[in-house]
């Protein structure tokens, strides 16, 4: 057998899908570049040819000419029984909208890596914003936000194991931040194959549901007239999110028996959450800098607690509440804008209308923080800020007012004008 | 899933085996998304919408089956006996596509005269 290349160590993000990928055994990636997507399909690209894996797997890499076309790759290759992977950001994603939508309609299971990046509006964006993979929202996909480089390998090898689970079959969009973790890197440990093998959910030659063969030809996903369930199979849709809650939780809870380290319960992860007066609630990366902030904010006497939404898609309803319960004053930051919405955060609408449901979540304070778009620093300082408008608001009874509240939404960061603004003529690309 | 076989787990068996009409009732009975079979004949007689009849020479036919593989009706079969191939002429629709992709051109589209 040949010595792996890698087995731990620093290491990129990306590269960490790509090991990821091929550690969960694979049998098709379909790929085109996108920034900050691209060392994902390069290393895979790389790593299809290693002598290390062409000895024990065959996987069929293959090249596109648009996301699009990537998305309808992964379609086809699912509906014959493949495993599939492939990774995207940004515009590209975008771009492959429309085949996403069929993935879910067609209930296959491929695992979809994301580097968030911000949407190209207002000028061309490349950097972290999970607006482009809220985008998607309402799609059908499971959506997951990763925090950690070894999260990221973590999540894809469990990946499969979520969405080919017979009461799923949908896929999961793992996503993280473009350059904040796409091309930094830290330690990561691979998982030896055997041991990776014994975990991943065993191969099977086609889904219950459907295949490609000439002797029993079927016709998948045809034209539904409105009297002929349409509305059932997109409610079976919806059914299917609410099965991966437990099967989330399950495997996170398996992983973490097998290999020692795990991620809350799969949907959540909680941080000092046990005697918090107040939470912050977040995604990514920002939200495990939040725990750094809570560190910060306990040294000079506030009591916070921090609570990461791990994933997003199925929406974990009760595994909230039961914080929200416990801690009533609760910051929702998020590094996206949902123009028009109640709060200019899908997630914070998203907790606003599970407390309304639940009579003892009901008076729980949420206030909605939004930053960090287009990749701009979300800083330590303004999360403990954050802490104390909500110890502000415990004491007071009302949200107090700043220069940057507006639509009773707080924008962290916002140039006010107030400080002065550093211009500065070097750009910086990283190695796109 | 349960353990008995729901109503659309047949479709799994070979084509023979397969249920003639799918009988599904209610939400709980539907499998995972829409699955139809191509059942000769579903979208009835289409060899009525001919026009123009798809006629083989066989004096000239090399047995390439290239009719065979593009007819998108699925409707040229090849005699196991004779090597030659055979059209439905209930379900050809006469859209010529056999005869445009013949290299050796020994398709004759036929006016209909009924
Ligand atoms: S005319 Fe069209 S439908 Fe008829 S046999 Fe030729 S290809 Fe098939
Ligand atoms: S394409 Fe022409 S030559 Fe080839 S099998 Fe058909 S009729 Fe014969």
């Amino acid at each position: 057998m040949v010595k792996p290349k890698f087995m731990e160590g620093p290491l990129k993000g990306n590269f960490a899908s790509a090991y990821a990928a091929m550690d969960a055994d694979v049998d098709v990636i379909t790929a085109y570049p996108i920034t900050p997507q691209t060392t994902v399909v390069e290393k895979l690209s790389e790593l299809v040819g290693e002598e290390e894996f062409t000895e024990r797997q065959h996987v069929e890499y293959v090249r596109m000419e648009s996301e699009h076309s990537v998305g309808a790759g992964l379609v086809g290759a699912s509906y014959a029984g493949a495993r599939t992977f492939t990774a995207t950001a940004g515009q590209g994603l975008l771009y492959m909208t429309e085949m996403v939508h069929w993935m879910t309609g067609a209930r296959l299971p491929p695992v979809v890596a994301i580097q968030t990046r911000g949407i190209t509006g207002p000028g061309w964006n490349i950097w972290a914003d999970y607006g482009d993979i809220l985008s998607l929202r309402d799609s059908g996909i499971m959506i997951q936000f990763i925090a950690s480089h070894q999260e990221i390998y973590d999540s894809i090898l469990q990946g499969f194991n979520i969405t080919e689970h017979p009461d799923v079959f949908l896929p999961l969009f793992p996503a993280y931040g473009g350059f904040v973790l796409s091309h930094t890197a830290k330690p990561v440990k691979r998982i030896p194959w055997e041991e990776a093998q014994k975990f991943v959910r065993p191969k099977t030659p086609e889904w219950p549901h459907v295949w490609v063969d000439g002797e029993r030809p079927i016709m998948s996903n045809a034209l539904i007239m409105p009297q002929n369930f349409y509305t059932e199979f997109r409610i079976k849709i919806h059914e299917a999110q609410m099965n991966a809650i437990p099967v989330i939780k399950d495997t996170m809870a398996e992983f973490e028996k097998t290999f020692g380290r795990g991620y809350g319960n799969g949907l959540v992860v909680p941080y000092k959450c046990d005697d918090a007066e107040v939470l912050l609630l977040g995604y990514g990366g920002n939200a495990l800098q939040a725990e750094d902030a809570v560190d910060k904010a306990r040294e000079q006497g506030y009591k916070a607690g921090a609570l990461r939404l791990r994933t997003y898609r199925p929406f974990p309803k009760e595994d909230l509440l039961h914080y929200i319960k416990k801690i009533p004053y609760v910051a929702v930051m998020e590094r996206a804008l949902a123009f028009g919405s109640p709060t200019g955060g899908a997630v914070s609408t998203d907790i606003m209308a599970i407390c309304q449901r639940d009579p003892k979540a009901r008076n729980a304070h949420i206030v909605p923080f939004i930053g960090g778009l287009g990749g701009r620093d979300v800083f330590l300082d303004e999360q403990i800020d954050q802490i104390k408008i909500l110890y502000e608001l415990k004491e007071k009874g009302e949200v107090p007012d700043r220069k940057y509240k507006m639509w009773d939404t707080f924008w962290t960061g916002l140039i006010t004008g107030d400080k002065k603004v550093e211009v500065e003529n070097q750009e910086y690309f990283g190695d796109i | 899933m349960t353990e008995e076989k729901k109503n659309w787990e047949l479709l799994r068996m070979n084509r023979e085996k397969r249920p003639k009409v799918q009988n599904w009732t209610s939400y709980w009975d539907l499998p995972y998304g829409p699955v139809s079979l191509p059942v000769k004949g579903s979208a009835g007689r289409t060899g009525d919408w001919r026009t123009f009849r798809p006629v083989v020479d066989n004096e000239k036919c090399i047995k390439c089956y290239f009719c065979y593989m593009y007819c998108p009706e699925g409707t040229i079969s090849v005699n196991d006996e004779t090597g030659f191939v055979e059209i439905d002429y209930n379900y050809c629709k006469g859209c010529g596509v056999c005869a445009t992709n013949c290299p050796k051109e020994c398709i004759d589209m036929e006016k209909e005269n009924k």
